[in-house]
């Protein structure tokens, strides 16, 4: 079988909105994400035993099951119990929770990080708590984790894929659909294919961008 | 839930499917990251363009995609492949390329004096790498491929969107059959935490067994204290 220039040149508009739908759950996916692993990670720092045994193994099961089960989970059983999503805001959702167990690792590590010496001025100067964690710790372990946190944006961004399990049409849900109009599985397949590589080594080369500016030593 | 675990025949189908699929799909990564991670390792500008280049691309791509490129794609352009194949193929091909990353990273991080000093007993290039830098990088290696392994076996549920019976491809069989949503999917959920969590045993002793070579560690019976010191003891 030969390569169709023109049904593939026909793909591309249909294509390119699948990748916007793609970038869109991203996008929405990791502001979940960002927000909900510093949840886990403060959560797991708290002085109560219970609390953070209990988020260390959830967020444990979480990172060490597949993401394409959880979003089944969040899509086809979240209804029986009155919370019903659209498949877009449930992939969103299920993106984000899956990968606020790696940021929340992330977060941990950034703050373990921060120099004891901080703390022990902190406690000196008797700032209350809340101007510790967002004066002081906070800002100095984010920026040494924005380089890793910006790898798990790719690496999310490689999983979206998996939301045509739940109908979702972004990229490959778009590309085989085209696919299975046409009986032709080559040219939009291999097309969001390259579009992957494409946008996933254009990302890396802006975090190494980022990576620098953010560099702390 | 009774009626879940009553089909629990298909549940252990699809759970053994699942680890052949990891194991299958991780032995064959593992071999395509020692190649491209030593290519990237190497002296010589061209094997070190081909490791960044397979690299590059299958880390670019999705493990998805790729599989169903392999799975659809690939049979036009008169390639066939069973579709276990093509997903082993398509995973190992994909978690390839991040093992290649770490290996070539393991290698470079081994102290360089090891390097200068095997030099300096006159080893050549291949006992170098066997006997004095790969042992040591392989210390270094497993933690890393423990996580990727990890990974490796979450990306398999992929092949239930490619119809391989894995184990959500019946967990998606029991559901439709037995209407349990929640119930299907929360055993699964199980069933997919425990395979990790042995899969991180695994590694984890195979840690203990490469530091243990590289006399990292204690022996697993320590000697008794008269031997070393040569006291000799009353019989």
């Amino acid at each position: 079988m030969n390569w169709d220039w023109n049904y593939t040149g026909r793909l591309i508009p249909d294509l390119l909105d699948g990748l916007r739908v793609t970038v869109t759950a991203t996008l929405f996916g990791y502001l979940i994400a960002l927000a909900l692993g510093l949840v886990w990670a403060l959560l797991r720092r708290s002085p109560s035993r219970v609390v953070g045994q209990t988020v260390r193994w959830v967020t444990e099961f979480v990172r060490s099951t597949p993401l394409l089960v959880q979003l089944f989970f969040i899509f086809y059983v979240l209804p029986a119990w009155g919370v019903t999503l659209g498949p877009l805001t449930a992939g969103i959702v299920g993106l984000g929770l899956h990968y606020s167990t790696y940021t929340a690792e992330v977060y941990r590590a950034g703050i373990e990080d921060v120099p004891r010496g901080q703390w022990e001025a902190a406690t000196a100067l008797n700032l209350p708590r809340r101007r510790v964690w967002f004066g002081v710790v906070l800002p100095q372990a984010v920026r040494r984790v924005v380089p890793t946190l910006g790898n798990y944006l790719i690496a999310m961004f490689k999983d979206t894929p998996f939301l045509l399990g739940i109908t979702v049409t972004e990229l490959l849900g778009k590309a085989f659909d085209q696919g299975a109009h046409t009986l032709k599985y080559l040219e939009p397949i291999t097309v969001a294919g390259l579009f992957f590589i494409v946008v996933s080594i254009l990302s890396s080369l802006a975090l190494r961008r980022l990576e620098k500016r953010y560099a702390t030593d | 839930m009774s009626d879940v675990l009553d089909s629990y025949p298909l549940l252990l189908r699809g759970a053994w499917t699942t680890v052949q699929i990891t194991l299958y799909g991780a032995a064959f990564a593992l071999v395509l990251a020692l190649l491209f991670g030593l290519a990237g390792a190497s002296r010589s500008a061209a094997l070190r363009a081909v490791n960044r280049i397979y690299v590059e691309f299958f880390r670019g791509v999705a493990a998805l995609v790729l599989m169903y490129w392999f799975f659809y794609a690939l049979p036009l352009l008169g390639l066939r492949f069973t579709p276990i194949a093509a997903a082993v193929l398509a995973i190992g091909l994909n978690y390839g390329a991040y093992g290649a990353e770490v290996v070539r990273g393991s290698i470079k991080a081994v102290p360089r004096a090891q390097w200068e000093a095997a030099c300096a007993l006159n080893f050549t290039a291949g006992q170098r790498m066997r006997r004095v830098l790969l042992p040591q990088a392989t210390a270094l290696m497993l933690p890393p491929f423990g996580n990727l392994l990890i990974e490796l076996m979450k990306a398999t549920a992929g092949v239930s969107l490619v119809s391989i019976a894995d184990l959500t491809f019946r967990a998606k069989q029991i559901q439709a059959s037995t209407g349990q949503t929640a119930a299907t999917f929360a055993v699964i959920l199980v069933i997919y935490f425990v395979i990790a969590q042995a899969l991180q045993v695994l590694v984890r002793l195979a840690e203990r067994r490469t530091e243990r070579m590289l006399g990292r560690r204690p022996q697993a019976r320590p000697i008794p204290i008269a031997a070393t010191t040569g006291e000799v003891m009353a019989p």
